[in-house]
């Protein structure tokens, strides 16, 4: 992928900028309580997403990549947090998010994840150029953030944003660090995740009939002795 | 003339059988005629497998390859003089036991007998394919459906808890002992594997010492646990008697024989260099296994239970031949090797027969008189004159008495073990006579089992039925048929040993001196032989002189008396010898072996509970290894959804840690 020397000087640092504001965006769903927020932060996730894969496509003039990000734009940033948002207002899920660490714990843990991610990454971003330097990093530590929400939370909807955001931080590696995948690659990962996305919202149904709540820990009694 | 090759007479045989099965599921709706349509045209397609057999013998192999699911995984068939042999075995059998199942299951209600016809065929036709099978996926395909199908069939009467114990526990070790056959020939075909292990791949498969070694040990566990051997047999004494008698018969009769075949083609023709201790090793399980079986037939008090055990038995002996045969190969005496072989062949064909008759015939006594519990039992010998002269004939082959089929193979047996001087190796040699005179000791407990199988069931007074009835015409004929077979191979083993010889030529490359006449001489007419025909006319004669003779002297005037008592007249049928109280002397002799359980209840009935040491002191503490084992995994599995991603969190990182 070539890159012109225009967009060398303004386009790189600026997709820096995009892969901290995930990494941010990310930390801020770690600290986050509130089910709603969580799932804003979510969509601007997409957005953020979205921009970097528009980004790239504008720097490499892969045509194909500008359909990949309107794409991302429909699905990440407007359709999957309006679906979350309706099932939030008929399941009727108020508080806060029970978290099973407390938060400031949780932020320390995700900072030691982020040097391990950095620490793991280095290898890779000795082997790629100059410009992608310290992407994969960023995109693995979103990745292994998001693991962490997951297993911290009790309720059954932040789990579906922690893997939803697991699959936006794959993504991002995907585009950033070598500039653009191939179209089909794309539609099967999109495909996997609403599916994910799909299997988990009919959970939520067969869980709130089951138990009337959406607390994860009721699932702890079906398990067999 | 279009000349009909063996391989495509036994592959239209088992086709045959299939359709039969199906077609018996679609008649299932009108019961009286499926039996007598299926069942008999059935036994004729067995008859037309055992004419594939009869000329696989003397036919050079055939091959056969058809497409299969994969590419690389071709359905491959074979036939050879070996396999030619256990279909001789499959297809006598089966043809009695179909002619015995027309009337055995006419009064089953339809939907039982849709099932039942289905399954019996599809267990047929396993038997037949895993005989025919040239590779390793053939085999085991073969090998499972063959399982499966029985694993149904045992457990026929399903409503019962005790079928569906018996059912589990088969299921389990055959599929325990199908992992062991497969893992077998993964080591055993190498690389070929992902062809479906041709099985001219693995001829004389080039292999070090360890992985031979390796490759034995899990077929003959894989083999055994088919076979019944110790301590795999424990599904055996609950599977016949939960079983129906027709297939009770065929598990008895021929897989457990096509377990043996198993063990035939991957020792002599895929191994090919036998190590020295293999043969030791398989004839002491072998000499366990019959002492085993022997000691528990003979307490039993259920017909088919003591049947069971009595399988066991067998198969120990056909083991302590085989082992045997291994132990003169590994020395490289391919004449003695033949002998033991031919022994262990001969005994294989003698079990299926009188095994298939002494089951078959406790079928018609447990439709005739409502039970095979012996101690309900007792003068059956009144009520069903013909079955009761049957059984008599099938109790005295299997009790090893001449002039019958059991006799001569134990006495070829016992020729190969009088051989064993010609040893070079000086400990075997010394040791052997001793494993011959377990031999002997297990064959002369037999008996007593036999007499006692007779004794309490047949003879004496009726305990408890007294309305019994006689078998039908079927069963009967099927009967008559086994009967016939086991006089005609006690009366004529040189025509069987003739037919042995391509076998034994393949497995060995040497045959056996062709049999001439009425005289059965293994090695030379100085050294041992023996005359069925001549014993037989010499017993006649010298017993029927002595009965004039006594009848001329004391027989007149004729009086009869209630049996058995002993000149007291009897009060009740109850005071005659029990089948507990018969086998009383081994109970005492071997107490800590049986660990019986004495007790009396409330009605002054004294009650002996038998227990089963092999379950007791192998297969308990396993089960409780295996539940604490699992406790201790259950601690991982806590419910809660957070710590099964923290574990896969924790898999994800240590294992990015290590791939950096």
């Amino acid at each position: 992928m070539t890159i012109t020397a225009q967009g060398l000087t303004w386009g790189i640092p600026l997709l820096r900028l995009l892969a901290a504001l995930l990494l941010l965006l990310t930390f801020a769903m770690l600290a986050q309580r509130r089910l709603l927020t969580l799932i804003h932060l979510l969509a601007w996730q997409g957005m953020v997403l979205a921009a970097g894969t528009a980004l790239v496509a504008l720097l490499t003039g892969q045509s194909e990549l500008w359909f990949s990000a309107a794409l991302t734009l429909t699905l990440k940033a407007i359709l999957i947090p309006t679906v979350l948002h309706r099932l939030l207002r008929r399941l009727q899920v108020r508080g806060d998010v029970e978290a099973v660490l407390n938060i400031p714990l949780t932020l320390l843990a995700g900072i030691a994840l982020v040097i391990f991610a950095f620490f793991l990454a280095a290898p890779i971003t000795a082997l790629t150029g100059t410009v992608t330097r310290g992407m994969v990093g960023i995109a693995l530590a979103a990745v292994l953030l998001a693991f962490l929400m997951m297993i911290t939370r009790r309720k059954a909807i932040s789990q579906v944003v922690g893997f939803l955001a697991i699959d936006n931080g794959l993504f991002f590696a995907a585009t950033s660090a070598t500039l653009g995948m191939p179209m089909v690659v794309e539609l099967g990962v999109a495909l996997d995740a609403l599916i994910g996305f799909v299997i988990l919202g009919i959970f939520f149904f067969q869980m709130r009939e089951t138990f009337d709540s959406m607390d994860l820990q009721h699932l702890e009694q079906i398990r067999e002795e | 003339m279009i000349s009909c090759l063996p391989l495509d007479l036994a592959t239209g045989a088992l086709l045959l059988w299939l359709g039969l099965g199906l077609s018996g599921l679609l008649l299932g709706g009108w019961p009286t005629l499926a039996c007598r349509l299926v069942f008999p045209l059935s036994s004729m397609v067995a008859l037309l497998l055992t004419t594939a057999g009869f000329t696989a013998l003397t036919a050079t192999p055939d091959h056969l390859q058809l497409r299969g699911p994969l590419p690389a995984l071709p359905w491959s068939f074979q036939i050879d003089p070996l396999s030619g042999f256990f279909l001789i075995l499959l297809g006598l059998l089966a043809c009695a036991v179909a002619l015995f199942a027309t009337g055995y299951f006419r009064s089953l209600p339809g939907p039982a007998l849709r099932r039942l016809m289905l399954q019996y065929h599809v267990f047929l036709l396993g038997m037949g394919l895993v005989l025919l099978a040239a590779n390793a996926f053939t085999f085991l395909v073969a090998w499972e459906s063959m399982a499966l199908a029985s694993y149904f069939l045992v457990v026929t009467e399903h409503e019962k808890a005790d079928s569906q114990r018996a059912g589990f526990l088969y299921l389990l070790i055959a599929h325990l002992g199908a992992l062991a056959i497969l893992l077998g020939f993964v080591i055993l075909a190498g690389a070929t594997i992902s062809q479906g292990g041709p099985f001219s791949a693995m001829l004389h498969a080039p292999l070090n010492a360890f992985w031979a070694a390796t490759a034995f040990l899990l077929t003959f566990f894989g083999f055994s646990a088919k076979a019944g051997l110790l301590p795999l047999h424990i599904w055996l004494p609950d599977a016949h008697p939960a079983a129906p008698a027709p297939v009770s018969a065929l598990m008895s009769g021929a897989m457990l024989q096509i377990a043996f075949y198993g063990m035939l083609r991957v020792d002599f023709l895929f191994l090919g260099k036998l190590a020295m201790w293999w043969g030791p090793f398989v004839l002491m399980v072998g000499l366990a296994t019959a002492l085993f079986g022997v000691l528990f037939a003979a307490v039993q008090t259920d017909m088919k239970r003591l049947l069971a055990y009595s399988s066991i038995e067998n198969m120990g002996l056909i083991m302590v031949a085989f082992g045997l045969a291994l132990i003169f190969r590994a020395h490289g005496l391919n004449a003695l090797a033949a002998l033991a072989l031919a022994a262990a062949l001969y005994h294989a064909l003698n079990h299926a027969f009188f095994k298939g008759l002494l089951f078959l015939g406790s079928g018609s006594v447990l439709h005739g008189a409502g039970s095979v519990a012996m101690d309900r039992l007792g003068g059956m010998i009144r009520q069903m004159p013909q079955t009761a002269f049957f059984m008599l004939l099938g109790t005295l082959a299997i009790a090893g008495l001449p002039p019958l089929n059991g006799f001569a193979s134990e006495w070829l047996l016992l020729q190969a073990f009088l051989l064993s001087p010609a040893l070079p190796q000086s400990t075997l040699s010394a040791v052997l006579p001793l494993a011959a005179s377990g031999v002997v000791l297990a064959v002369a407990l037999a008996a007593y089992a036999m007499v006692k199988f007779y004794g309490i069931a047949f003879l004496g007074q009726a305990r408890g039925t007294r309305h019994a009835h006689e078998a039908g015409r079927w069963e009967r004929s099927a009967m008559a048929l086994l009967s016939v077979a086991c006089i005609f191979l006690g009366l004529f083993p040189g025509v069987l040993l003739n037919l042995l010889h391509p076998v034994l030529q393949e497995m060995l490359g040497q045959g056996f001196a062709i049999q001439q006449g009425l005289w059965l001489t293994p090695v030379s007419a100085q050294r041992a032989s023996y005359s069925p025909v001549i014993f037989f006319l010499g017993m006649a004669t010298a017993l029927g002189l002595s009965f004039l003779l006594i009848w001329s002297f004391f027989g007149r005037p004729l009086r009869r008396v209630p049996a058995w008592a002993c000149g007291f007249p009897i009060r009740t049928p109850a005071m005659q010898d029990s089948p507990m109280g018969f086998a009383q002397p081994l109970l005492r002799i071997f107490a800590p072996l049986y660990q019986a359980e004495r007790q009396a209840n409330d009605a002054g009935r004294w009650r002996v509970r038998i227990g089963e040491p092999v379950y007791r002191g192998i297969y308990q503490p396993l089960n409780r290894i295996v539940f604490w084992l699992s406790a201790q995994v259950l601690r991982l599995q806590q419910g809660r959804i957070t710590l099964y991603l923290l574990y896969s969190f924790l898999t994800l990182l240590i294992l990015l840690a290590l791939w950096r």
